[in-house]
């Protein structure tokens, strides 16, 4: 994975893959800090202790089943521990799961932020069924997009018709400007 | 960092469920399914879905489903789509490219001609 923004993606898509209903995403730039935290908390089904001790610490196994359990969450610790920064996964089973990655916002090997605003619309028009809020902070700036609101101003249109689309991204687009 | 607890995931859900009116419902006829597992979105999976909406938005058309699902179940594949007309078995498409998209987007879902060397073989996606 070669920026954050696919690290979110593909962490956000365990989420619907548990059967999530809601799905909130955020993302805390605070240079200042010197921090830089991505955080996924879902309603899926959640995780039994195994599943949490594999997810967890996956390098415990052996290689062939490093395979079996999954690349996702490792790939994202291992971008967080490079930068200075540590992985945490929480889960309660049936009621769902969040996933917080910390990382040294000025650390030289820290992934690149990337495209969040892609990121969010393929997850927001990929998955019609689940609602998703969106927090992106940038220093004391903050900006939030939720599905509901949006598809409140969509009326009836649909998602993933040319209109619906032109709305996610221009909505995305000013929101993310607002805070440079 | 606070612990998560149940009323942090209630609270969240609730926000949601509050506000939701009407849900998507309206009438498709086609639908195209871009994979997102690990595999595929490392593969360039996102820059398919972004080559698919692009095409709807230059099209200008409002009844094809676009989603995404998770692993297609072929790693070396990826990045690999599913596309679906209306009473036709759904072709899975493999190794995709934004070129490829393009073109299965204006011979297959516009013109209703699937692009057979493209694709992996007839069948239902939904596996195992
Ligand atoms: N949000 C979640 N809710 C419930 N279970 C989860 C969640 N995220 C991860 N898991 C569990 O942890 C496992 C490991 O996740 P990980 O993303 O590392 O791999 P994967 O999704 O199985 O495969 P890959 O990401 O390589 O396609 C998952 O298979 C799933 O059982
Ligand atoms: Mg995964």
């Amino acid at each position: 994975m070669n920026d954050l923004s696919l690290h979110i993606l593909d962490v956000a898509e365990n989420s619907v893959t548990a059967g999530a209903t809601v799905l909130e995403i955020r993302v805390v730039e605070d240079p200042v800090a010197d921090r830089l935290i991505i955080e996924i908390t879902d309603d899926g089904k959640g995780m039994d202790e195994a599943t949490l001790q594999a997810a967890r610490d996956p390098f415990m196994t052996t290689k062939k089943k490093i395979k079996q359990v999954g690349l996702g969450l490792p790939f994202l610790a291992e971008s967080a521990q490079i930068s200075g920064g540590d992985l945490q996964i929480e889960s309660i089973l049936g009621a769902g799961t969040r996933i917080t990655a910390t990382m040294g916002y000025h650390h030289i090997d820290r992934r690149p932020l990337g495209d969040l605003r892609a990121t969010i619309t393929t997850l927001v028009i990929g998955n019609p069924k689940v609602e998703f809020r969106f927090s992106h902070v940038v220093e004391n700036r903050e900006y939030i997009f939720t599905t509901w609101e949006f598809k409140e101003k969509l009326n009836h249109t649909s998602l993933s018709s040319a209109a619906g689309i032109r709305a996610l991204k221009e909505s995305l687009a000013q929101g993310e400007a607002g805070l440079r | 960092m606070p612990k998560l607890t149940i009323q942090d995931l209630a609270k969240m859900r609730d926000d949601a469920r509050k506000h939701i009116a009407l849900r998507e419902g309206g009438e498709h006829r086609a639908r195209i399914t871009v994979h997102m597992g690990t595999c595929g979105i490392a593969a360039g999976a996102r820059d398919i879905m972004k080559t698919v909406l692009e095409e709807v938005e230059k099209a200008g058309v409002g009844d094809i489903l676009v989603t995404t699902s998770g692993c297609g179940g072929l790693c070396s594949h990826e990045p690999m789509a599913t596309v679906e007309l209306a009473d036709e078995t759904p072709v899975k498409y493999i190794d995709l490219t934004p070129e490829k998209t393009r073109k299965i987007f204006g011979e297959h879902l516009l013109a209703g001609k699937p692009i057979m060397e493209f694709a992996l073989a007839i069948g239902s996606e939904r596996r195992g």
